[in-house]
């Protein structure tokens, strides 16, 4: 990390919470007591900080509604991930309204009568974007065989790189486990999970358990994986909010980049650099678990490829290694299967979906929340204000946002590990992801499931996975009195 | 009463406004309405006021739903009449009575997005009413291939009944419609294979084709289903009965009632109606994207669209009549009242000029200038247009509502 105002308070407040570790039970009784009160007090003094901690002011600025700048919407029901930038022009939202279309309803086997949607597959992992983004919303893993749920795919390489420097595909798999096909070709294969327990304790002695899964793959059509193949579990991520995220200047996240953790703070931070295919060069990575896709569209045709087996103008070959005969011979529904008019308003409705206002901005918990996230380091990665840059499109261009990302590769430990390399993202290291919208994922999609192989049954247990890089802040949650934690996730729920 | 001179005032625009709509976009708003801080004498109890509008709703949206299900009823007689003796002259009766049951099914559509009854996330009926586009093979033969859908599959699903349908609709995608208006349709009419009239399913269908029978058990029973759910919302909606969802909804604090009334006509003005059922079709130029694709019966489901926000508006549902959202909008900004009675006036007005049928517009040669595809472009438009304004007038009534 290059040198942030945050560290200072980050380090007091960690001598004290080992204090706390340190002496047991009667110090952490005491703190209880020190934190209420201290809690009472802040509320009735409002700015008065009794000691170095975050300002009120930086307080104030991430209590702020407005965490997409201007196209935030106000709502909090299943379709909150759901609305248009609300700054679109009429015309805009048009085009919004078709991507929305060719978003939400299937692709069919070709060739059908329904020639604008013909074209699934051969091999593929869900029909429509919808079906893992269900409700422009998150995936979770499947919770058994039977489960129809669709968000959870498998990326498989083999060690060294291609001609651009990213993953080798699978000679007989390619780059992705496709665990569905159209009725002449064989599915690849699926996948299944198993859970071990993992018992923890906070430092308070209250007990959790975590789920630590184990993926293994059967009813493999084309012989066994590559004996150095290597799997990524990936979950769908939420959509809203993508084109802000292209729209923050290149500089800007540079800027915070500290591949050698010249200053210290445990934090290194490095940027993936990544193939653009429409330009055909290198550039910087802001998409994908791993950072491993530099813009909206080619997050958005890759997807139409590698989950659906839609060709496009940007990747117009369709997903069939060598050893697939049926999948090279199976119909094709237009070459490519969606034109670039209807993948840029595809495009377009990915980076205008509003991003949902933060709630309860003048709860007290919710402030103490917020100022706890700041002492506790969270914002050492998850930073969390940005004013957009430039963006073809307008409504995303000069918004002031919170996202809380730095759009940077952090080591995450052992623990979360896929141990597959994705162009300069080591087997450790994943992208920090944004929290808009943390808090209203139960609403829209029914479950609490985070981080990127959806094994966090909560926000507690994704903080709690954090390692490596994120160690510290994880220490600083883990040991807080429960009232502190409360508050913590509390602010975390707001956003 | 209070609502006299408003509607008198958009009922003498909207003639205006019809006599222009052909020629030209409507007028921009009076700009010259006196300042809002000059309080009219008779101080209006806009609590009471509140309260009315919404009573007059729950009213109002029972009447509608009732006059739906009689005509559904009488659509359901003639598709048995039909099944009992399939002719030409039975099968166009049935067809008949399924265009006349639909344009009372058409307003009710401005009575969602909510989560009431109609489409709360537990067991609202909307997917299983009108659920769209459809994949016709997944129900029945297509062009192509004969022996696809439900229908010719006796061997995995021998007998064809409510519950059977029911449970397939939807599964394993949005396309896979097996209930509702769309699937009556399409076995009434079969698939639209021209674009110059509606689908022409022969009779034989239901007398010597393959499956035969079990086609008129599938129509007759997604009629009945569909009959069901129609009186669920009856039910639902009906008056001095404990315990049902018009209980609920009196019940409710009249900001959030009122927030759910204009949330509903103004999701389904832009993003149902404007956005994916116009917009959409217009743009892709794809048949498969209009509404009622097999009967050809598009332009007749957008004017009832219309008509149903406008209703709501005016408070006026024809059975039943009392204050409307405008009269609430009046109290606080007149001059934008007028001017929203007006906009859906005029789009009331344009969508009844779109010449049916509406895939005429759809086709790949047709050019954008063509009299057609203008007036549905204008149409979209128009309807844009009283999105914003209705989200104004809520507004102006001291309610944020979000609308796609």
């Amino acid at each position: 990390m290059a040198a942030n105002p945050a560290t200072t308070p980050h380090r007091t407040a960690a001598v004290r919470y080992q204090a706390v570790r340190r002496y047991g039970s009667v110090i952490v009784i005491a703190a209880v007591i020190l934190l209420a009160l201290a809690t009472a007090g802040f509320m009735l003094l409002r700015p008065a900080p009794s000691e170095p901690g975050p300002s009120a002011a930086e307080i104030d600025a991430l209590l702020t509604e407005l965490l997409g700048g201007a196209t935030t919407a106000f709502a909090d029901n299943r379709n909150a991930f759901s609305f248009s930038a609300r700054n679109l022009t009429n015309l805009e939202r048009r085009t919004f309204e078709v991507g929305d279309s060719f978003f939400e309803q299937n692709w069919v086997t070709a060739p059908a009568s329904t020639a604008a949607r013909d074209g699934l597959g051969p091999t593929f992992n869900a029909q429509s974007c919808s079906s893992c983004h269900v409700l422009d919303g998150r995936g979770r893993p499947p919770l058994d065989d039977f489960d129809p749920e669709r968000g959870l795919l498998f990326r498989i390489s083999i060690p060294g790189a291609d001609a651009n420097g990213g993953p080798l595909p699978d000679p007989n798999y390619g780059g992705q486990l496709q665990d569905r096909a159209i009725l002449t070709t064989p599915a690849e294969g699926r996948f299944r999970i198993a859970y071990d327990l993992i018992h923890g304790a906070y430092g308070d002695g209250e007990p959790y358990t975590l789920l630590s899964p184990r993926y293994s793959f059967d009813d493999l059509a084309f012989g066994p994986l590559h004996p150095e193949a290597m799997v990524s579990p990936r979950i769908a991520p939420s959509a809203f909010g993508v084109g802000l995220l292209e729209a923050i200047a290149e500089a800007d996240i540079l800027a915070q980049a500290d591949p050698d953790d010249a200053d210290g703070d445990g934090i290194s931070g490095r940027p993936n650099l990544v193939w653009d295919a429409r330009r055909q060069q290198t550039a910087l990575g802001r998409f994908g678990w791993k950072a491993n896709v530099p813009t909206v569209e080619q997050q958005v045709a890759g997807a139409f490829r590698g989950d659906i087996g839609i060709t496009s103008p940007l990747f117009p070959s369709e997903n069939c290694p060598a050893a697939q005969t049926d999948c090279q011979s199976a119909p094709h529904g237009g070459r490519p299967e969606i034109p670039a008019q209807r993948l840029a308003q595809v495009v377009f409705y990915n980076q205008t979906l509003a991003v949902p206002a933060m709630r309860d901005t003048d709860d007290p918990q919710v402030r103490q929340g917020a100022a706890l996230f700041l002492q506790a380091g969270c914002v050492a990665c998850h930073t969390p204000r940005y004013t957009t840059g430039a963006h073809p499109v307008a409504a995303l261009s000069g918004q002031a946002i919170l996202p809380y990302t730095d759009l940077l590769l952090h080591d995450m430990g052992m623990g979360l590990a896929d141990g597959r390399p994705d162009f300069l993202a080591n087997g450790r290291e994943w992208r920090t992801p944004p929290l808009w919208g943390l808090g209203l994922i139960d609403n829209v999609n029914g479950h609490t499931r985070l981080l990127h192989d959806g094994r966090a049954r909560s926000i507690a247990e994704a903080i709690l996975w954090h390692d490596g890089e994120g160690l510290a802040a994880r220490e600083m949650f883990r040991n807080m009195p429960r009232a502190a934690r409360a508050a913590l996730l509390r602010f975390l729920e707001s956003l | 009463m209070r609502r006299t001179p408003i509607v008198m005032a958009a009922l003498g625009l909207f003639l205006f406004l019809l006599a222009l709509a052909c020629t030209q976009p409507p007028p921009p708003p009076p700009t010259t309405a006196p300042p809002p801080t000059a309080t009219p004498e008779p101080q209006v109890d806009v609590a009471a006021l509140k309260a009315e509008v919404v009573a007059n709703y729950a009213a109002g949206v029972h009447a509608l739903y009732s006059e739906s299900l009689r005509s559904a009823q009488a659509m359901d007689i003639a598709v048995d009449a039909f099944i009992a003796n399939p002719t030409p002259a039975t099968l166009e009766a049935a067809k008949r009575a399924w265009l006349r049951a639909r344009d009372d099914y058409g307003p009710t559509e401005a009575f969602r997005f909510y989560s009431g009854p109609i489409d709360n996330e537990d067991d609202g009926p909307e997917g299983l009413l009108n659920a769209w586009p459809m994949d016709e093979s997944y129900v029945d033969y297509v062009d192509g291939n004969p022996t696809a859908g439900i229908i010719n599959m006796p061997d995995a699903y021998p007998t064809i009944d409510a519950d059977l349908i029911v449970s397939l609709n939807e599964e394993g995608g949005e396309e896979n419609v097996s209930t509702g208006w769309h699937a009556i349709e399409f076995l009434l009419w079969g698939q639209d294979l021209n674009d110059q009239g509606p689908g022409s399913r022969p009779v034989s269908d239901y007398t010597t084709a393959a499956n035969a029978d079990r086609r008129g058990v599938y129509l007759a029973t997604a009629s009945d289903v569909l009959i069901g759910h129609l009186q669920d919302l009856v039910d639902a909606w009906a008056p001095n009965t404990a315990g049902n969802y018009r209980a609920d909804f009196m019940a409710l604090d009249r900001d959030a009632a009122l927030s759910n009334i204009i949330t509903g006509i103004g999701e389904l003005s832009r993003g149902e109606l404007a956005g994916e059922r116009m917009t959409v079709a217009y743009d892709a130029r794809s048949q498969e994207d209009e509404h009622s694709c097999f009967s050809d019966n598009t332009t007749a489901d957008i004017v009832g669209n219309t008509v149903g926000i406008q209703v709501v508006l005016t408070g006026d549902y024809g059975a039943v009549s009392g204050p409307g959202i405008l009269d609430l909008v009046a109290v606080e900004d007149e001059a934008l009242a007028m001017r929203l009675a007006s906009e859906v006036s005029a789009s009331v007005a344009l969508a009844r000029q779109i010449p049916a049928p509406f895939d005429q517009h759809l086709t790949s040669d047709v050019p954008n200038s063509a009299p057609g595809r203008t007036l549905v472009l204008r149409t979209i438009e128009a309807l844009e247009q009283q999105t914003d304004t209705i989200v104004a007038a809520a507004t102006a009534v001291g309610i944020t509502i979000s609308v796609s």
